[in-house]
């Protein structure tokens, strides 16, 4: 659209001084020019930035700290939301069986959810670049073997090989590990499930990029491979690799979430969204629907909002829809 | 032709080789076998002796072709906490998860063509507007959630069906049904609707993808301008043309939907296969984790390889370029 009335030098060439800095030129790229007209994007944006910051500083904005027993009291337990006839006070969106405000809950797990879904999204990127990297830049039989176990693994649904590797990490450490090292296993379990794609994308776009002459003057230079690799190849690779990482924010959540659901994820002492909703699943025939259905909204809305990043920044990202 | 089939078996064997090897590591080495059969206070000699006896004192290798000759005859040891062995448990239990998985990709078959249609044909109506908008929630919203909104609209608010369980089954030889009774119907329905609502929007995304491809073709044009009905036209020439990428994906997605079970037969508690596989993972029971990967494995890579021989013979234009290729 943009790209006909103003003629635009080559968006991806590093200027060091003449242009202006990287605030400025992201300001006038046309990913923000399609950002600003898409509403529902800048909806889905705000949506998971709040659902961030809520994350990050659920310690100031609670009204108590849902996990420390002494802030507890079983005098306040099965509280309705405030908006209800039986809501009290402090309780926005009401109390669960012990006396923890459902809000406080979600804030905290909402912590936990996210942090498992970054982790998760970083560690399966750094695997997926790596192997890719090398698949596509050494070739031959590495590439073969790489290619093969994705192929293979492509094959299963990401639930069954995280619900596998939870249970033989269970079975190694033991029964009794204590919530941080859950939470490692779980980033763990994520990670080994979504790097294929990352290692798929970045093995085509090494392939190409390998034959082009700026890779063949590096190494003419004598620029070590490691080197030439990740900081010459790599760059040219990153536009799909953010797009990937997106939508896999939202898988990691999705799949952390319906591991703690099952019982195979956080425990109930540190529980994350998921977790909730498994808690709160046990009182919905008693009535106290919003034990189970403010955790369930919170996720449900956290995902949609980052779907609706990941499709846009795709759309954004690849010239031909333009 | 015969090569490529030859090739695609090999490559499929190949596939379940590694599977069996993963799923014999962690038979062998994730869990002791000994320590989960025996009493605390077994002394160190007896232990020998059992693990002796079962023979994890030969070579790996040994071990690995014994546990690999069990399995292709279905013995797979025995569960840690049922103290049964883990194929009749298995086997007790799939009739439940296959009725579920067929009935859930009817379901979504049916309905998915359906709604796709009509949204490619009806594209700028509203309705169409609304199944797209649905579609986009429905493939963010987590399967567990769907499960607990249904329950709590048709059990808990309404009444009208069961949150848990297969109700009444009728039984024959080793196969129990659900089909037969109104109780196991009517507890059939929540959960179908659970499993097969992601393979629903799935499938109604792409035949409307490929109506509205179709429908730009050539051919439809020449059919409009012999005068058939609109009628044929899209239901005797469009249709039929976009059901051949429709079906191959409904049956690879089959693997997924019984995976997916598990999720499904843990909140409606359905008696199936993956129920037992999450309470295999919640309790470490090694045996039960394996023999189920190996099953599941089974199934992905028979229907893969199915499928990709059928599509060859159903499509003569691929047959051609896997001449060329090889």
């Amino acid at each position: 659209m943009s790209d006909v009335a103003v003629p635009k030098a080559e968006p991806s060439v590093p200027r060091a001084k003449a242009t202006p800095g990287w605030f400025g030129r992201a300001l006038e790229s046309d990913i923000f020019y399609s950002f600003r007209r898409s509403r529902l994007t800048m909806v889905a944006a705000a949506v998971t930035l709040l659902f961030f910051l809520l994350a990050i500083f659920a310690s100031v904005i609670s009204v108590q700290n849902p996990f420390d027993p002494a802030q507890l009291q079983l005098m306040n337990s099965r509280i309705a939301p405030l908006w209800t006839a039986d809501g009290q006070s402090p309780f926005l969106l009401g109390t669960d069986e012990q006396g923890r405000d459902v809000f406080s809950a979600i804030l905290y797990g909402m912590r936990i959810s996210l942090a498992v879904g970054v982790l998760g999204v970083l560690f399966s990127g750094a695997l997926g670049i790596l192997l890719g990297l090398i698949a596509g830049y050494v070739g031959g039989a590495v590439d073969g073997l790489i290619m093969r176990i994705a192929d293979v693994q492509l094959t299963f649904p990401a639930i069954l090989i995280a619900l596998l590797v939870n249970g033989v990490a269970k079975s190694v450490f033991g029964n009794r590990l204590d919530a941080m090292s859950t939470l490692a296993v779980l980033v763990f379990a994520i990670g080994l499930c979504f790097w294929v794609q990352y290692a798929r994308t970045v093995r085509g776009s090494v392939m190409v990029e390998k034959s082009k002459d700026y890779v063949a003057a590096a190494q003419l230079i004598g620029l070590p491979t490691p080197v030439i690799m990740w900081r010459h190849v790599l760059p040219n690779a990153m536009g799909p690799i953010l797009v990937i990482a997106t939508i896999n924010l939202a898988l990691a959540v999705i799949t952390e979430a319906t591991l703690s659901f099952l019982g195979a994820g956080m425990p109930d002492t540190m529980p994350s969204l998921g977790t909730l909703i498994r808690i709160g699943n046990n009182y919905l025939f008693s009535g106290e629907w919003w034990i189970v259905a403010f955790p369930g909204l919170a996720l449900a809305t956290l995902i949609l909002s980052i779907n609706l990043l990941g499709d846009w920044l795709r759309d954004a990202l690849n010239p031909q829809l333009r | 032709m015969l090569a490529f089939t030859l090739r695609r078996a090999f490559q499929a064997i190949g596939v379940m080789i590694a599977v069996g090897i993963i799923s014999f590591s962690m038979f062998r080495f994730a869990g002791d076998p000994v320590n989960q059969m025996v009493a605390l206070d077994t002394s160190a000699a007896e232990r020998a002796e059992i693990r002796k006896s079962l023979g994890l004192d030969d070579p790996v290798p040994l071990q690995f072709a014994r546990y690999f000759g069990n399995a292709v005859q279905f013995k797979f040891g025995v569960s840690y906490q049922f103290r049964q062995p883990v194929a009749s448990l298995l086997k007790e239990r799939m009739p439940a998860t296959l009725e579920l998985a067929i009935c859930a990709t009817i379901l979504a078959m049916v309905f998915g063509i359906l709604m796709g249609v009509y949204s490619a044909l009806r594209r700028d109506t509203f309705f169409a507007k609304v199944l797209q908008a649905v579609s986009l929630i429905g493939i963010s919203l987590p399967t567990f959630l769907i499960g607990i909104l249904l329950i709590y609209l048709f059990a808990v608010v309404l009444g009208w069906l069961p949150s848990f369980g297969r109700g009444e089954v009728v039984r024959f030889g080793w196969w129990t049904t659900g089909l037969l009774t109104v109780s196991g119907l009517k507890a059939l329905i929540l959960p179908s609707i659970t499993l097969g609502l992601f393979q629903m929007t799935l499938i109604m995304r792409l035949v409307r993808a490929e109506m509205l491809e179709v429908l730009r073709t050539d051919y439809i044009r020449f059919a409009r301008a012999r005068g058939l009905t609109t009628r044929a036209i899209h239901f005797g020439h469009a249709l039929k043309n976009t059901l051949v990428p429709v079906i191959t994906v409904a049956g690879l997605q089959f693997g997924s939907v019984i995976a997916f079970a598990i999720i499904t037969e843990t909140v409606f508690q359905w008696p199936g296969m993956g129920l037992l596989f999450v309470q295999a993972v919640q309790n470490v029971d090694i045996p039960i984790m394996a023999a189920y990967l190996l099953m599941v494995s089974l199934i992905f890579v028979t229907i893969n390889l199915v499928v990709d021989i059928l599509y060859t013979v159903v499509d003569p234009r691929l047959r051609s370029t896997i001449g060329r290729a090889t």
